[in-house]
């Protein structure tokens, strides 16, 4: 099995979000990064299946110079090489899926490509299902289960009352949520074994972008004034009271 | 310009949907889809019916799903969870709701999703059904449903009791489950909380866990991180009780008692009791 994970380096954001003045970004001065939980779940997986069946686990992130750091944390999981594309500025979902399907055909073919859901920052919901178009394969979307076996899998995508099970052939796209597994915690000697690990780095160019980021935003109206019902134990009579207020008492 | 409004069935994020679609079209339509759930296929239907129209549909994981094809099969932007739309731009979620983007569409058609809980409902029109052509793509051929014991769902809840690293052990949340029982409500928890194996994913509430939209949300020892926040803002209102009083959860909640939830939440459940006598 030849297993493609594509991640995302973001921010880890904390309780409140601060902008740079030129409203492009979020401020990342104070603060460390990570991948999507989801992401995290995709290597994890990636990482149980080549390890049961043999294969090759392989990390793709489109990002920063800096996102080559996320590669390695992929690595200290399990996984064996990466492939970065390294961008100067955040892509639309469209140009994004164009250049990882331009990587996949350079350096597929692999019988399973995963993504998370959605990013965790720009949460566009599309990525994957555009490089599955592109390269003509099956998609499956928000797996909280998957089985490989005999060169099918078997997808368990979260609806409201339960899971849909897709069976689906492979090759093919699959994206996955948080809760797929618990991702282990890479041991000390699993993070030096990453340092050697063969990344590869190419610089890609921006196209055009379809959906054009003018500015972020921070919502208004974000801060209420909460009702203070009181200190300790002694608030409870006033929370009953509120709760029969809003009739769930 | 006319709008093609895709229905998933008579929920909530649909009618909010077309709150969207009226604001976008002078005129909309409205479509489901019958047969069993396969998105390519169910996008190839929708493609087909909409001619040059623009096309909104609810920011449901399925509303994404479809609308994700829709653009792919078109090879057009697609603008997910949007809150407001303005001609060509549009302001959308990013971070599960709580950054916006203000972004402008590079197409002479406009691919959108509504993003939940962001507009008030409308009435539908009259849905049409569209029957897809089902090919060889992934379709679903299978539903399991969890064992979930007579106990009402997290998504479902009309109140959720919540907690997070405040409550400081899996056996803590025995105070949040009794106060549970006596609300017919969820016990929900934080990412920390999961992490910790204190309580299973499926009771986490969050940006890459569950989004609830209950009545009432009870946020016990939860800080209020941005990955919280984006799965209970759909609450219509949030209790926030919490030892610090300057934790970020108040910033977000409409009440809030200041102290420790050990001993504030069972005197919650022990008034309950007196008050029902």
């Amino acid at each position: 099995m030849r297993i493609l994970v594509c991640v995302k380096r973001v921010p880890i954001t904390g309780g409140r979000m601060v902008l740079t003045a030129d409203a492009q970004a979020i401020e990342t001065k104070h603060l460390g990064f990570t991948i999507s939980p989801h992401e995290e779940c995709g290597v994890e997986e990636a990482v149980r299946i080549v390890e049961a069946n043999g294969g090759e686990v392989v990390v793709l992130t489109l990002g920063p110079e800096e996102a080559a750091e996320q590669i390695r944390d992929c690595m200290a999981i399990g996984a064996d090489r990466g492939i970065h594309l390294v961008t100067s500025e955040e892509w639309d979902a469209q140009a994004t899926a164009t250049a990882i399907a331009d990587a996949i055909r350079e350096e597929g073919p692999f019988d399973l490509i995963v993504f998370g859901n959605e990013s965790a920052d720009a949460g566009n919901y599309q990525v994957g299902i555009r490089v599955a178009y592109a390269l003509g394969l099956p998609v499956v979307t928000g797996l909280k289960c998957l089985s490989v076996d005999g060169g099918r899998a078997r997808c368990e995508q979260e609806v409201p009352g339960g899971r849909d099970v897709y069976d689906v052939g492979l090759p093919a796209v699959v994206t996955v949520k948080e809760g797929l597994n618990l991702p282990r915690y890479p041991s000390v000697p699993a993070k030096l074994r990453a340092k050697s690990k063969p990344l590869a780095s190419k610089r890609v160019e921006r196209t055009e972008p379809k959906l054009e980021k003018l500015r972020l935003v921070v919502p208004e109206g974000a801060r209420k004034q909460a009702e203070i019902l009181g200190e300790g134990a002694g608030a409870a009579p006033r929370v009953v009271a509120m709760m029969q207020q809003l009739g769930v008492a | 310009m006319n709008v093609l409004l895709f229905v998933e069935g008579n929920d909530e994020l649909s009618a909010q949907a077309a709150t969207l679609a009226h604001s976008v079209g002078d005129e909309v339509r409205a479509v489901q889809v019958g047969g069993p759930y396969a998105p390519a296929a169910w996008a190839k239907a929708i493609v087909d019916a909409a001619g040059n129209d623009d096309i909104v549909g609810p920011g449901s994981d399925r509303g994404n799903e479809v609308l994700a094809h829709v653009a792919a099969q078109l090879d057009l932007p697609l603008a997910a969870n949007v809150i407001e739309a303005r001609g060509g731009e549009v302001t959308r979620i990013r971070w599960g709701g709580t950054l916006l983007e203000e972004a402008r569409i590079h197409a002479d058609r406009r691919l959108l999703t509504a993003a939940p809980f962001a507009f008030p409902p409308a009435e539908v029109p009259a849905t049409e059904t569209l029957t897809p052509q089902l090919g060889d793509e992934p379709v679903v051929v299978e539903h399991v449903s969890p064992d979930t014991g007579g106990k009402v769902s997290l998504a479902d809840a009309k109140v959720v009791v919540s907690g997070g690293r405040g409550v400081g052990s899996a056996e803590g949340f025995a105070v949040l489950e009794e106060l549970a029982a006596l609300l017919d409500a969820a016990v929900g928890c934080s990412r920390v909380v999961t992490s910790a194996g204190w309580r299973p994913h499926t009771d986490q509430v969050g940006q890459t866990g569950t989004k609830v939209s209950p009545d009432l949300y009870i946020a016990c020892g939860i800080s209020g991180a941005t990955q919280h926040i984006a799965g209970c803002k759909g609450a219509k209102k949030l209790l926030a009780i919490n030892a610090d009083k300057e934790a970020t959860i108040f910033a977000h909640a409409d009440y809030a008692v200041v102290g420790d939830l050990h001993e504030i939440v069972p005197a919650i459940t022990a008034e309950l009791r007196k008050v029902r006598e």
